[in-house]
């Protein structure tokens, strides 16, 4: 990639701009990463380090004691289990969810760009819309249908629920992908005699990976970090893992346990950095898409 | 070769199959739209109806006229979240913007190490509001966190207690977004920068422009779309912040961080005022259907 | 006894009517050419054929079978797309047999069938690779590779040539060209380069704005355009158009040029008989061809005239020269021979021959 500004014939002074530059740059990277070091080295020192000690050094004796113990012993509530519960209702949330919503989201998005009809652009504006809107504007009413269709309280309504809010964004995704997909050879398929589903089964799908990877990405991502509808319509041992996490951080009683709270926080992060590091270049995509629409 | 019978104009012959052919893709596309119909529209309706009711730990659906939001407006606690909203969006949109762009500008400059500090500068944004705040609420703790490493290092008289003081504590928020977010407005206003024409910058060094009037006269005016669309997702972000101040602050101390969507949950869910719970949350969705309406009809309207 | 056959054919798009009444018969074999500037309808007219747009009115008749109301894949047509539209994700081979595969042609029997397309197209060696791993002139013949396999009753053409460079064009006309000839099938094409018209058709139809101004074998759609947007459309450059006056009559009757009396020529052979009457103005029209350097006339023409016109520009195209000229302050372009030298400013003596001119009424347009 070449930067807008090309290198032109320059002077000395050119030098002297690009150490300032690099200087600033390397400090504002140390800034950034600075929370990210503090939490993984709180996690790893013992709690007389942490009160003792300094918050940057580094762990005198790292041991992962805080680790094992947020993962299988720490209190949550009145249940001391640790978080490992928690992190499988996430998965279990998560999964069901992801694929239900990009599945539907591809399929929306092959109707609304190559079987369009009158008033496919309304259809497609709401559901845009509703990508958008305040979940507050739906809590109440949600809290009580998950109740009349006695899901309430269970992954099965949170997959439920995540699918839901999921499709405006998931059906973008795919509108704008199909969209750029020529029309000729959906047209010379179908004179090939291929029907609706074959097209997308055969023609469309195949070609779509990069924008499932970036689909599948940005609803793992969204709906591992979710809170609000954990929150809301989950309680005890049902909770996905930040629920837990913001439990267990905020719970008041007996001894603050810094290192056990950071390393649960670690356990949070862990799936969505991994992906991160693995395809961050699907995952800005995935942002980008999400963020500039039409 | 056959010989053919002058064909009259064919009626129409639409067997099953082909009818079915027809409707197939709508019917393929109905089970979305209904539900997003129902369970985001028709639950709007729901909330909005809520909010003209006297419901409190139940909802009940007697009507009662405009009871609810007279309420919600003599509450002070909605005003502190209106105030903080404020403070928070402000800040929150203006330094991630100017955050932003700066680092946008300062790695477009042929940086060999781009592939490195790019993640570095946009992994926030992969974690959860809970982590983050999480994070932060330990490093900001005012007895073991960054004061007490300041103190090591021989600032004695360093004090750092903004996430108790009640005045200080919704800058804490606004910390803590702009580290997550501002990483993300990089990336969006690098992408505008390296679309825009190479050749244009060339005439204008060749013009003998130097590269401050180039940026400030015009990269930057050539970013305008990029500015829209990084307020827009950060005002959206902005109202519907919730899971970071909860995991940080927890609204408080007090009411001090106290936001329109923590004050709608805690209103509906804690508190049994589900019609001022109800109300506010139509006061948010109208807040951002104000900013997201006139966008998306913009946008979708460029195309076709 | 035609085999494709467009009966009063309309199509509205919206409130416009895009094709306005089309009448079309071809026979079995022939090669058809759907000409025009664009916007003139061709491409809608294709794809109504093909059945990916439904009609407004009309009918469309293949082989004695109305199908107007049958799906794309029940009318046993094949086309070739401007894009070639190539399914990207499978190969050569799965992309020529994707279509018998859809039809539930047995695995070996597609295999064969694919061969023998290849091998008609030479591209046996291309069949394992993807789309994106094959030249322009590759994809091209893989389209038609993907067409040929059907053994439709009628393959439609779309610009297939459009999206090539220059000298790959002509190699894939011929190509096309021959292939016509060897499979004797029965072709749709639609072009908006007349040369690619001229070349391919057994018959021409020339569109514009939705209604066909004519159709004709190419050599009449050239020589006896009928009317003045035909003659102007093909043909490149375009034919001369001369203001003339008709003077005396019956027999005797002549055409002066140019608004000089003394510039006369007799009128040509293709007027039809008492079409012109004294005094009555006309535009002659005249190939750049048929102005030419006196020593290239056609020594079998009947009726040469010698006309001396200052020159105004030059432009050699190697095999030979293309001089504009004016007279009466109308510009006129002649084809001389590379050999002959003349400059702007000179004054040169052309040769028009009238044997093939041809004279339109300039209120009507039409030719008399």
């Amino acid at each position: 990639m070449s930067g807008a500004v090309q290198e032109t014939v320059s002077g000395g002074s050119a030098k002297t701009a690009r150490v300032v530059i690099y200087g600033l740059l390397i400090l504002l990277a140390a800034i950034y990463l600075l929370p990210l070091y503090v939490m993984l080295t709180t996690s790893l020192k013992s709690l007389d380090e942490i009160r003792g000690g300094d918050m940057l050094s580094l762990p005198s004796s790292p041991s992962i004691a805080a680790w094992t113990k947020a993962w299988g012993e720490a209190c949550i509530g009145v249940t001391c289990t640790g978080i490992k519960g928690y992190f499988w209702n996430s998965i279990k949330m998560v999964v069901p969810a992801v694929i239900i919503s990009t599945l539907l989201g591809a399929l929306n998005g092959y109707v609304l760009t190559k079987w369009r009809f009158p008033g496919h652009k309304i259809i497609f504006g709401m559901m845009l819309f509703a990508c958008f809107i305040p979940f507050q504007a739906v809590l109440i009413p949600m809290a009580r249908m998950l109740g009349m269709m006695g899901i309430a309280n269970t992954t099965t309504g949170l997959v439920f629920v995540h699918v839901i809010y999921g499709l405006g964004f998931t059906t973008l995704f795919f509108r704008n992908y199909y969209e750029a997909f020529p029309d000729e050879l959906i047209k010379a398929a179908m004179m090939d005699g291929a029907g609706f589903f074959r097209i997308f089964w055969r023609i469309l799908l195949p070609t779509s990976g990069p924008i499932i990877v970036v689909t599948v990405i940005y609803q793992f991502t969204n709906i591992w970090n979710d809170f609000l509808f954990g929150v809301s319509f989950s309680s005890g041992g049902s909770s996905p893992m930040t629920v837990a996490l913001n439990n267990l951080v905020a719970s008041s009683t007996g001894v603050k346990e810094y290192n056990v709270d950071m390393a649960a926080a670690v356990f949070a992060a862990l799936p969505t950095l991994f992906v991160y590091i693995v395809a961050g270049r699907y995952f800005v995509r995935g942002l980008m898409a999400g963020a500039v629409k039409g | 070769m056959t010989t053919i019978e002058p064909a009259t104009a064919s009626p129409p012959r639409r067997n099953f199959a082909d009818s079915l052919r027809g409707w197939l893709p709508k019917l393929v596309l109905a089970p979305s739209f209904a539900v997003i119909l129902l369970f985001v529209y028709g639950f709007i309706l729901w909330t909005v109806y809520l909010s003209f009711t006297n419901s409190r730990i139940l909802p009940v659906y007697k009507l009662v006229g405009f009871d609810a939001y007279v309420r919600l407006w003599s509450q002070p606690n909605w005003y502190m979240a209106m105030k903080n909203l404020a403070i928070f969006g402000v800040l929150y949109i203006g330094i991630c913007i100017s955050i932003g762009l700066g680092l946008a500008i300062l790695m477009d400059q042929r940086i060999r190490a781009e592939g490195i500090l790019r993640p570095i500068f946009l992994y926030p944004m992969a974690l959860s509001f809970v982590v983050t705040g999480t994070a932060w609420k330990w490093f900001l703790n005012p007895g073991l966190g960054i004061e007490n490493t300041m103190h090591n290092l021989g600032w004695e008289s360093f004090k750092f207690d903004w996430l108790v003081n009640p005045d200080m504590a919704i800058y804490t928020v606004v910390i803590a977004g702009v580290w997550q977010a501002s990483g993300f407005v990089m990336a969006m206003f690098l992408a505008g920068l390296r679309g825009i024409d190479g050749e244009i910058i060339k005439a204008a060094q060749i013009d003998g422009a130097p590269l401050t009037k180039i940026y400030r006269r015009i990269i930057i005016p050539m970013l305008r779309p990029v500015f829209l669309s990084a307020f827009i997702v950060l005002a959206h972000m902005a109202i519907k912040s919730y899971d970071l101040v909860i995991a940080l602050t927890g609204g408080g101390p007090g009411n001090a961080t106290e936001l329109p969507s923590t004050f709608m949950y805690s209103y509906t869910f804690t508190r049994s005022q589900m019609a001022v719970g109800s109300a506010s949350a139509v006061m948010m969705l109208m807040g951002i259907t104000a900013i997201i309406v006139p966008y998306l009809y913009s946008e979708l309207r460029e195309k076709r | 006894m035609s085999f494709l056959e467009i009966r009063n054919l309309r199509k509205k798009i919206g409130n416009v009517e895009v094709l306005k009444g089309i009448d079309i018969e071809l026979e079995k074999g022939g090669f058809l050419v759907l000409v025009g500037p664009s916007g003139c309808g061709k491409s809608t007219l294709l794809n109504a054929i093909a059945g990916l747009l439904p009609l407004t009115s009309g009918d469309i008749v293949i082989d004695g079978q109305v199908v107007n109301d049958l799906h794309p894949s029940q009318r046993d047509i094949a086309m070739v797309f401007q894009s070639y539209a190539l399914y990207p994700n499978m190969t050569v081979e799965e992309n020529i047999a994707f279509a018998l595969e859809m039809r539930g042609v047995p695995k070996d029997e597609r295999a064969a069938a694919v061969k023998v397309a290849a091998k008609t197209l030479q591209i046996e060696h291309l069949l394992t690779r993807r789309p994106s791993q094959l030249s322009g002139g590759q994809r091209q013949r893989v389209a038609m590779g993907r067409a040929l396999v059907r053994k439709p009753r009628v393959f439609l053409f779309d610009e297939p040539l459009s999206n090539l460079d220059a000298k790959l064009r002509v190699e894939v006309r011929a190509e096309i060209k021959s292939l016509h000839q060897n499979t004797h099938a029965t072709i749709v094409y639609v072009t908006h380069d007349q040369i690619e018209a001229m070349t391919l058709a057994t018959k021409i139809v020339v569109l514009k704005e939705g209604t066909v101004q004519q159709i004709g074998t190419p050599a009449e759609i050239y020589n006896l355009p009928a009317n003045l947007f035909v003659a102007d459309f093909m043909g490149s450059p375009a034919m001369n158009m001369l203001d003339g006056k008709v003077v005396g009559t019956g027999a005797e009757a002549r055409i002066s040029l140019f608004g000089d009396q003394s510039i006369t020529v007799p009128v040509p052979p293709t007027v039809a008989a008492g079409a012109l009457s004294e005094g009555q103005s006309v535009l002659l029209g005249l190939r750049p061809e048929a102005i030419t350097d006196t020593g290239l006339a056609d020594p079998q023409a009947r009726s040469v005239t010698q006309i001396e016109a200052p020159v105004i520009m030059t432009e050699p195209t190697g095999s030979d020269t293309f001089v504009t000229a004016e007279l009466g302050g109308k510009h006129f372009t002649a084809r001389t021979r590379a050999e002959v030298s003349c400059q702007a400013g000179d004054t040169f003596r052309f040769a028009f021959n009238l044997d093939k001119a041809v004279v339109f009424d300039p209120q009507s347009g039409l030719r008399l």
